[in-house]
């Protein structure tokens, strides 16, 4: 826990904070529309004696008493186990179906396969990773769920390719890049033994790279959502400020149901352009989750 | 122009018997006609689908069209294998699609859809085809695909893969 002190400047309730990052968290299911609908997996899951405990900001989203993987609803990919704050990236970019989505690092799949639902599992899902064996989760996921618009790419997001899909510029992309993943301390309580800040700087390097790739492939007056699952501002905000500077996006305003402070402007004597207030920090206290840090673009040129 | 199965490379299928790169590669036709004629799936659930073949006779089917070949690791779902005598559908694709099948489909109690999706063989009454079946139980008040069973000599064999099987 130790390395989360740099951000007490940060937060005003930062014992409350501290508290809720030593609290397990509870296993949340989301309900995956390509197969059913909220009302009959929730009666499933009851019928196999599950309770479930619907979450109030978001439709077909359920906490469980139990582990979400042995149950009927589940072998039939009615269900997808999945952090309930991690279900806020695909949601505010909400894309259409018949839309061209770029997911940037897709692996495993949980936000992929929300994508795709979204979509009414139509137009095209490009989902790229760089890692055979996640790759391998993530098909294994898709298939499960029934997902049949999305093409699987290995790449490095970075240098990703637009050629073999005619060369269109995407409707819309989600960057949910590899991160310092300090923010899932509640899951993972070792997270943070290996924290250290060169890993933090040199870790945001890459997320540059993937959200300035992501701007330059999606359309004038698309929309690219940034997110990660860290507190860490060079993570977060930092990243937006380089890469308004870089390319041809602005910040823009969403809406969220849950409990969320604005992005910061400022941290250990570095400052960030204003408009990083329209981005979302999400502390594990706010709603009793995970942490989450959610921005989004628009792409202006 | 095998050459272009590398098990690496997605290749639309053909849709004119003509245009096949090997002798007996399956016609997106085919394909349509399987499916309506062994599960009489309606064609118009698959007909906004391309099919593609990622090594010989590994079908998958992906909701929109793309440039053909196409170099990528998964391009939809894999759906059907049309290698030997008799073509398999995936348990996924029995999955998306079984719901919609009318034939073949052999309907299982709970008992029974517990030792199917365990992975176990079981002997049960069957009157129709030998041959791939789309096994299927109620749940939530539905009538739900569970996936491919192999119908042999009054028995059911269960083709759910290891990774899919539960103890339910």
């Amino acid at each position: 826990m130790e390395a989360l002190e740099r951000y007490e400047p940060l937060i005003d309730d930062f014992d409350t904070f501290l508290s809720a990052c030593e609290r397990p968290l509870p296993s949340v299911v989301r309900v995956n529309t390509i197969k059913t609908d909220p009302d009959t997996a929730r009666a499933a899951l009851e019928a196999d004696g599950i309770d479930v405990e619907p979450c109030a900001w978001h439709p077909g989203l359920y906490r469980l008493d139990t582990q979400p993987g042995a149950n009927w609803p589940y072998y039939h990919g009615w269900l997808h186990g999945q952090e309930e704050v991690s279900v806020v990236p695909a949601a505010v970019l909400d894309p259409d179906p018949d839309d061209r989505v770029w997911d940037a690092c897709a692996a495993p799949g949980s936000k992929t396969t929300q994508l795709s639902a979204l979509m009414d599992d139509r137009g095209l899902l490009v989902a790229t990773d760089n890692n055979l064996g996640r790759i391998s989760a993530l098909r294994s996921n898709a298939e499960r769920l029934g997902v049949t618009n999305v093409a699987i790419t290995r790449e490095d997001a970075r240098n990703h390719s637009l050629k073999p899909w005619e060369l269109k510029q995407y409707d819309a992309a989600l960057v949910d890049v590899p991160c310092s993943c300090e923010g899932t301390i509640r899951k993972n309580p070792d997270t943070l033994d290996e924290w250290s800040l060169e890993h933090v700087k040199g870790i945001a390097g890459s997320q540059k790279g993937i959200l300035r790739r992501a701007v330059q492939t999606v359309r004038e007056g698309g929309s690219v959502v940034y997110s990660t699952c860290t507190f860490a501002p060079e993570e977060n905000e930092a990243v937006l400020d380089h890469v308004l500077a870089e390319e041809p996006c602005r910040l823009a305003e969403f809406e969220l149901p849950l409990d969320y402070v604005p992005g910061v402007t400022e941290f250990e004597g570095k400052t960030f352009d204003e408009s990083v207030r329209k981005a979302k920090r999400i502390y594990p206290h706010h709603n009793d989750t995970g942490g989450f840090f959610c921005a989004k673009l628009e792409v202006e040129g | 122009m095998t050459e272009q199965h590398d098990g690496q490379t997605f290749v639309r299928l053909p849709t004119d018997p003509a245009g096949r790169i090997y002798e007996d590669q399956p016609t997106r036709e085919e394909v349509l006609s399987w499916w309506a004629d062994r599960f009489a799936v309606p064609r118009d659930v698959l007909v906004d689908f391309s099919f593609w073949e990622k090594g010989r006779g590994k079908v998958w089917a992906l909701h929109t069209d793309a440039e053909s070949p196409v170099r990528v690791e998964g391009l939809g779902m894999s759906v059907l294998r049309t290698r030997g005598d008799h073509w398999k559908p995936t348990t996924n694709a029995a999955q998306r699609f079984g719901d919609r099948a009318d034939e073949n489909v052999l309907h299982l109690t709970r008992d029974q859809a517990a030792a199917f999706v365990a992975g176990e063989d079981q002997e049960i009454e069957w009157d129709g085809d030998w041959g791939y079946l789309i096994a299927t139980h109620d749940i939530a008040g539905e009538t739900e695909p569970l996936g491919v069973g192999l119908y042999l000599h009054g028995e059911l064999r269960s083709q759910i893969p290891k990774g899919r099987r539960r103890n339910l």
